[in-house]
């Protein structure tokens, strides 16, 4: 992710996901729909991501995005769109979860053609 | 998310009309909800929380009936509206673009307000009051005057006290500032009013630069949109 997509607005990352769609490409939209505690991106934030893994904006400062793309990529392939839950790492199990001590809800969907 | 559905949602917001997308967090059924319409199908107590969220732009999950709806609200983007098009905007206007508001420069004096020095910027040259009358400031609307000169940003000043904007603020040393306090008194705002205006305007961050200046106006207007208590200016 290059600093600018990073620091996109919401507009420039749901444009990006409507241009990717309208080229053809499978793209799906993460958003955080809730948070608890010291989440770092707001209610709101959004990750989009296309077939090829090409992705503009957050839903972290980056602890759970390699998962979030995981579930992006079966919902672009026709799996049904999903809530996702994050909470606190647990580093011992290498589990995936926010560092920061945050709890937060992700709702993954598929941007229909 | 079906691309009609989106289509429509991008249409509201380029037309900058306020829109909440909900989404039922199981099935994934969504529907788009106006002040004065929906598209799709809610229940009516969710489309009423649905329209006050949407007004106090407060996106979140809600629950009714058992069932979870996420609310994502798509308001206008925050506005700010910067009286003169002197060097200190050329450096405040594309930060406060990169902070995501909309940017409105008004400078009735048609070679200071000119594309090459503000390209990708809506530049009004019409008089500050008139500019500011169309304008119609809100609540979600700043104004930053930055002329140092009282009959550029007294107009706009006016109209500004007599508005909901969540921040006003004027540049110019706390001398020139006493002076415009005189003056707005004489037109009859009370103490309560002209509190309204943060003068000088900006964090007290030893700013000298004119891009400095802009960071301590942004970071000033930050602090007040959150609400946030800033640190007490040096005297």
């Amino acid at each position: 992710m290059t600093e600018a997509n990073a620091f996109a607005s919401q507009d420039d990352i749901l444009a990006t996901a409507g241009s990717w769609v309208a080229e053809g490409r499978k793209v799906a939209i993460a958003t955080v729909v809730k948070t608890w505690g010291s989440s770092p991106r707001p209610v709101g934030s959004r990750l989009v991501v296309d077939g090829d893994g090409a992705m503009v904006g957050s839903v972290s400062g980056g602890c759970i995005e390699g998962a979030v793309i995981k579930e992006a990529f079966d919902v672009m392939s026709g799996g049904k769109p999903r809530l996702l839950d994050f909470g606190v790492s647990d580093e011992q199990a290498w589990d995936v979860g926010l560092a920061c001590g945050g709890k937060v809800e992700v709702w993954v969907e598929r941007l229909e053609g | 998310m079906h691309v009609a559905l989106f289509n429509s949602l991008q249409a509201a917001r380029s037309a900058k009309t306020p829109v909440a997308l909900v989404t039922v967090l199981s099935d994934g059924g969504q529907s788009l909800v106006f002040a004065d319409g929906v598209e799709g199908g809610l229940p009516e107590p969710v489309i009423v929380e649905v329209r006050q969220r949407l007004r106090d732009n407060a996106g979140g999950v809600i629950e009714h009936g058992g069932t979870r709806y996420f609310v994502d609200c798509h308001n206008p983007p925050l506005r700010i509206i910067v009286i003169g098009a002197v060097h200190i905007s050329q450096t405040l206007v594309p930060m406060a673009a990169i902070a995501g508001y909309e940017v409105i420069v008004v400078d009735p004096r048609a070679s200071f307000a000119t594309a090459e020095r503000f390209p990708n910027v809506r530049l009004v040259d019409d008089w500050p009051d008139e500019a500011m009358e169309a304008l119609a400031p809100d609540s979600r609307t700043a104004i930053i005057t930055l002329t140092h000169d009282p009959k550029l940003d007294d107009p706009a000043l006016e109209v500004a006290l007599k508005s909901e904007a969540f921040y006003i603020a004027c540049l110019g040393s706390r001398r020139t500032h006493a002076r415009r306090l005189e003056r707005l008194r004489a037109l009859g705002f009370d103490d309560a009013t002209l509190g309204r205006i943060h003068g000088p305007a900006g964090l007290h961050i030893g700013a000298v630069s004119p891009a400095e200046i802009a960071l301590s106006i942004l970071a000033e207007l930050t602090a007040v949109l959150h609400e946030v208590e800033t640190v007490a200016k040096a005297a």
